[in-house]
């Protein structure tokens, strides 16, 4: 047992907050929400510079072949930068889903573009009504000729407008609720009948609701198992997850650092306020919820490698539980301590604190995961 | 970063299994279990049991009877101790008593103390706090004068834990009233509970039951080799020990098996949401506390010891098992009303009669060894820095 990173996690991390620190200032990133596009092509360029893009990829594709260790060290150091670049879309979604479940023809065609920055990715999977559950899908693939013709809505598609690749959850079979019946789709942005409405998020990412008008795809398009895609969704979801709960420890560690220095800095009274009892433990608890949420974290991203996938479902539900209840109980406190300041915008804790807020719901609430824990035995 | 246990950790699990379930009287077992009053004799038995084996100080230095484990062998032990419902090793003697005689103690006094203390032939107590000194341990008052060869002790000590079991008592005492500053002129003693003069008087509790004590020093002669560490330093040994009471009080072990319990009990209970939320929220955070416990432990064992940040081990640690406590008593619905048996005849199920009063007795837990707040104000200041 040891908890220690190891040499090349710790350089990894090292490069990338290096470059962070120095290239993703507040100033920097205003600038980049502000753009078109919603993120920086340079930064993207610079993130598959330094393999940052191939970190969980097979080395015949340019990766590393890394853990979810390894990306544990990335996500926590996007989240105390608060990067906005389609990194978790791409790397920890889409991605995913061709890594796990594609062909080698799948994989070869797209992997190594995607570890090259040459290529992104998104997973449409979710649905209107369909709350947090991937099981509910309405949009319907059917067999044509030799391949398929997809139709319907998916919602919320996290970085849907950028991607180069849609990995679309639809249904070859069954009702709309049904865990059996669903199969997954590589499908290109691009292709006809595919309408990407994009919008921006709370949290200043990108997302789009995408509409499929008969959209032909090809045999070769089916990502995985005819039927089996609920599999390979609930895998590549729970991977996603744990990077989400690893993003969180690194912004409510920026917003427990960004508060505690307001408190030792900001006088009222003549006093610094941080001598006032009353917020100490305030604070205190702040710092409780941060070291619980590390550790939570730490257990789903080992465990989400090593687990059979009940444990898996389990400890994931577990981890976004306590992580769901860590980002608001401390971007509240993070705004509360902060008094009027953290209500402006021109701090980077207001920011924080709408990561936070929508890191506590991605992939499901707290509400959501305590009762899939809870159905987990 | 790997939270498997190594082949040779799990091996020695199962050692410490095997022999815990070859060894622990199921007497005393049934009463860690349904939270029965435990004796004198139930937990010296445990303790002379593991003592023979070698195992009751594990965290000593090998010469004076320690294991030699590593920090993770030793939370092996524990969780398997918990788990098993052993009872506990009372901490005063061989985890508070002993690091501070090791640290500060003479070669005469470890060699007096530490050997009875390992076989558990002496039953030990702390005399810290006093009616006018909780939180605040520096106001204390009970006198010690030097008089030639011994010191006089006079005064009080209160919530004295397992005061009416013991044969010594640890005590910080105030040996130089003159000094304008609280924390100098405070010795530590070992007195004798034998010695004349000492009168122990019960508290009852909230939950009915005897714990804690009253003990009344009226001029106790307390021979001078029976000071630890010099005369009037005595907070340098009080601050050390606290350092040491805080690390290690997140009772893991006991709150997994208390967790397994309430599951058990509940039943149906456990498909009402209402119910299911609360526990599960629970769950997760004993399952994070764990993960934080062995964090900490990795961390000293490579040399890096955590700092005042290990308080919040013993802030969520009794949280939860307060929570539990209280979810347990739930499970028993109107049932959990029952205290006492008046009418022999009336069907008395003294486990289900013991939740109600565990959970008052748990409530002391936020309070003992450092209230949560005063644990709060520590993290403030030593981690924080505010």
């Amino acid at each position: 047992m040891n908890f220690e990173y190891t040499e090349e996690q710790r350089l990894l991390a090292e490069t990338l907050r290096r470059f962070l620190a120095t290239g993703y200032g507040f100033d920097a990133r205003a600038k980049i929400i502000a753009s078109p596009q919603g993120y920086s092509e340079d930064v993207w360029a610079a993130l598959a510079e330094m393999g940052v893009l191939g970190v969980p990829f097979a080395a015949e594709h340019g990766g590393f072949g890394g853990t979810t260790v390894d990306m544990m060290v990335v996500m926590e150091a996007l989240g105390e930068a608060l990067v906005v670049e389609p990194y978790l879309a791409t790397v920890g979604l889409g991605g995913q889903a061709v890594a796990r479940g594609g062909t080698a023809a799948q994989q070869a065609r797209i992997l190594p573009a995607l570890v090259q920055g040459k290529a992104k990715l998104a997973f449409a999977q979710s649905e209107r009504g369909g709350r947090w559950d991937p099981r509910h899908v309405a949009v319907r693939a059917r067999a044509s000729g030799d391949g398929f013709v997809l139709d319907g809505e998916k919602c919320a598609v996290l970085h849907g407008g950028c991607a180069d690749w849609l990995v679309v959850s639809a249904r070859t079979a069954g009702a709309d609720a049904d865990a059996g019946g669903i199969s997954l789709f590589l499908v290109e942005r691009g292709a006809p009948g595919v309408a990407v409405a994009e919008y921006r998020t709370l949290d200043s990412l990108r997302a789009a609701d995408v509409r499929l008008a008969g959209v032909a795809v090809p045999r070769e398009a089916l990502l995985g198992a005819q039927g089996q895609g609920i599999e390979l969704a609930e895998e590549v979801l729970d991977y996603a997850t744990a990077l989400v709960c690893a993003e969180a420890v690194g912004a409510i560690k920026y917003a427990h650092d960004a508060t505690l220095d307001y408190l030792k800095t900001r006088r009222q009274f003549g006093v610094p306020i941080g001598s006032f009892q009353a917020l100490q433990h305030r604070m205190v608890d702040v710092l409780i919820a941060y070291e619980q949420a590390r550790s939570i974290a730490c257990l789903a991203c080992v465990k989400v490698d090593t687990a059979e996938p009940a444990e898996r479902r389990r400890v994931v539900s577990a981890a976004k539980l306590r992580i769901a209840d860590a980002a608001r109980h401390v971007s509240q406190e993070a705004v509360q301590l902060h008094g009027a300041m953290g209500m402006t915008e021109e701090l980077k804790i207001s920011h924080t604190f709408r990561r936070l807020t929508m890191l506590a719901q991605a992939f499901g609430d707290a509400d959501h995961h305590l009762a899939r824990f809870a159905a987990s035995g | 970063m790997d939270l498997n246990y190594s082949p040779e950790e799990s091996a020695f699990r199962d050692e410490v299994r095997a022999w815990i379930r070859a060894n622990l009287p199921d007497e005393a077992r049934d009463k860690v279990l349904n939270y029965r009053e435990l004796s004198k004799d139930d937990l010296l038995g445990w303790h002379r049991t593991l003592a023979k084996k070698g195992w009751v100080a594990p965290h000593w230095p090998v010469e004076w009877g320690g294991t030699d484990w590593t920090v993770v062998q030793r939370y092996i032990f524990e969780e398997e101790c918990g788990g098993a419902g052993a009872p506990p090793i009372v901490s005063f003697g061989v985890r508070m008593c002993a690091p501070v005689l090791l640290r500060f103690g003479t070669p005469e006094q470890k060699q007096r103390f530490l050997p009875p203390m390992y076989r558990g032939d002496d039953f030990w107590c702390q005399g810290y706090s006093e009616p006018g000194a909780g939180s605040d341990l520096a106001s204390l008052k009970t006198r010690a004068i030097r008089q030639g060869d011994h010191f006089v002790v006079t005064g009080q000590k209160t919530w004295t834990t397992l005061g009416h079991y013991a044969d010594w008592i640890f005590c910080l005492v105030r040996s130089d009233p003159g000094r304008e500053k609280r924390q100098e002129g405070i010795s530590f003693l070992l007195i004798d509970m034998r010695s004349p003069g000492i009168t122990v008087r019960p508290i009852g509790l909230l939950d009915g039951g005897h714990e804690v004590n009253e003990v009344f020093f009226d001029d106790v002669k307390v021979p001078v080799e029976n000071l630890v560490h010099e005369e009037h330093k005595g907070w340098t040994v009080a601050k050390y020990l606290l350092g040491y009471e805080r690390m290690g009080t997140g009772n893991i072990a006991v709150s997994k098996r208390e967790l397994a319990r309430v599951k058990a009990l509940a039943g149906p209970l456990l498909d009402d949401p209402r119910f299911r939320d609360r526990l599960t929220r629970v769950e997760v955070e004993l399952m994070a506390l764990e993960i934080t416990n062995l964090r900490f432990l990795d961390q000293l064992r490579g040399g890096r010891p955590p700092g005042a940040e290990v308080s919040l081990l013993k802030i969520k640690g009794t949280e939860i098992q307060q929570a539990l406590a209280e979810l347990m008593m739930q499970t028993a619905g109107p049932r959990a009303q029952a205290f006492r048996p008046v009418d022999p005849a009336a069907t008395f199920d003294r486990f289900t009669a013991s939740l109600g009063a565990r959970y008052c007795n748990m409530r002391k837990a936020t309070i003992y060894a450092g209230s949560n707040e005063i644990q709060r104000n520590i993290i403030a200041k030593a981690t924080l820095g505010l």
